[in-house]
C-alpha cells in the first residue's frame, strides 16, 4: 500500500499527531494539555504557512 | 549532595519507575495504559503508530544500526525511539526501498519523529511512575 500525501496534508498530519503528544506530555492537567495541544497544532500550521509565503516572496 | 539524598528519598527506585518506560518504549503508550491513563496511552499509541505506519504506506527509508555518517547514525537513533514498530519492520523487511519522490523523504522524517515522539512518551511515563507528574 502506498500513500502519497501532497506537502501541505503531510504537514498537517504531522502537525496534528505531534500536537496531541505534546499536549499529553507537557502539561499537568486534561484543560492544560488541550490548550497546548491546540497552540501547538496552530503554531506548526502557522508556521507552514508564514515559511511558504516567505519562500514565495524571496523566488520573486 | 544533601539536594541528591533529598531528591533520592522522595523518588525510590520502584518496579513501576522501571517498568513503565520500558513497556512504553516497546508499545507506544503502553506505559501510560499500565498506569491507568488509559486515555492519554490510547491517544498517544493512536498519534505515534499512525505517523510510522504512515511514514512506511508513504514508501519512507527505515535507517539501520550503523557507525557511518552522524545523519544516518542520528536518523537510527530516531527510528529505534519507536520501538515494537521499528522491531517489526525491521522483522519484515520494510522500508528499504530507494527513495524515488519527495514525499517518500517526508514519510522518512515520519518515522524519525514517531520514534522521537515515543521518547517523550517514555519520559512522561516514568514521570508518572516516580509521582512527579499526575
Amino acid at each position: 500500500m502506498t500513500i502519497t500525501l501532497n506537502h501541505f496534508s503531510a504537514a498537517a498530519v504531522f502537525a496534528l499527531f505531534a500536537s496531541i503528544v505534546f499536549g499529553i506530555t507537557h502539561r499537568e492537567t486534561t484543560r492544560e494539555m488541550v490548550r497546548y495541544g491546540l497552540y501547538c497544532f496552530v503554531m506548526f500550521l502557522g508556521g507552514v504557512l508564514v515559511a511558504g509565503w516567505a519562500m514565495w516572496l524571496v523566488r520573486r | 549532595m544533601a539536594d541528591k539524598t533529598r531528591a533520592a528519598q522522595t523518588e525510590p527506585v520502584s518496579m513501576m519507575s522501571v517498568v513503565a518506560p520500558a513497556v512504553g518504549w516497546l508499545i507506544p503508550g503502553a506505559g501510560h495504559m499500565i498506569q491507568k491513563r488509559w486515555i492519554r496511552g490510547l491517544l498517544l499509541f493512536v498519534s505515534i503508530a499512525t505517523l510510522f505506519v504512515l511514514g512506511l504506506a508513504m514508501q519512507g527509508r527505515i535507517y539501520k544500526a550503523n557507525g557511518g555518517d552522524i545523519l544516518d547514525i542520528l536518523g537510527f537513533i530516531g527510528d529505534v525511539g519507536a520501538g515494537g514498530l521499528y522491531i517489526v519492520t525491521m522483522a519484515m523487511d520494510w522500508g528499504q526501498g530507494a527513495i524515488a519522490f519527495a514525499t517518500a523523504d517526508y514519510g522518512t522524517k515520519f518515522m524519525i519523529v514517531a520514534g522521537l515522539l515515543n521518547f517523550i512518551a517514555v519520559a512522561d511515563a516514568y514521570h508518572i511512575a516516580i509521582g512527579k507528574k499526575q
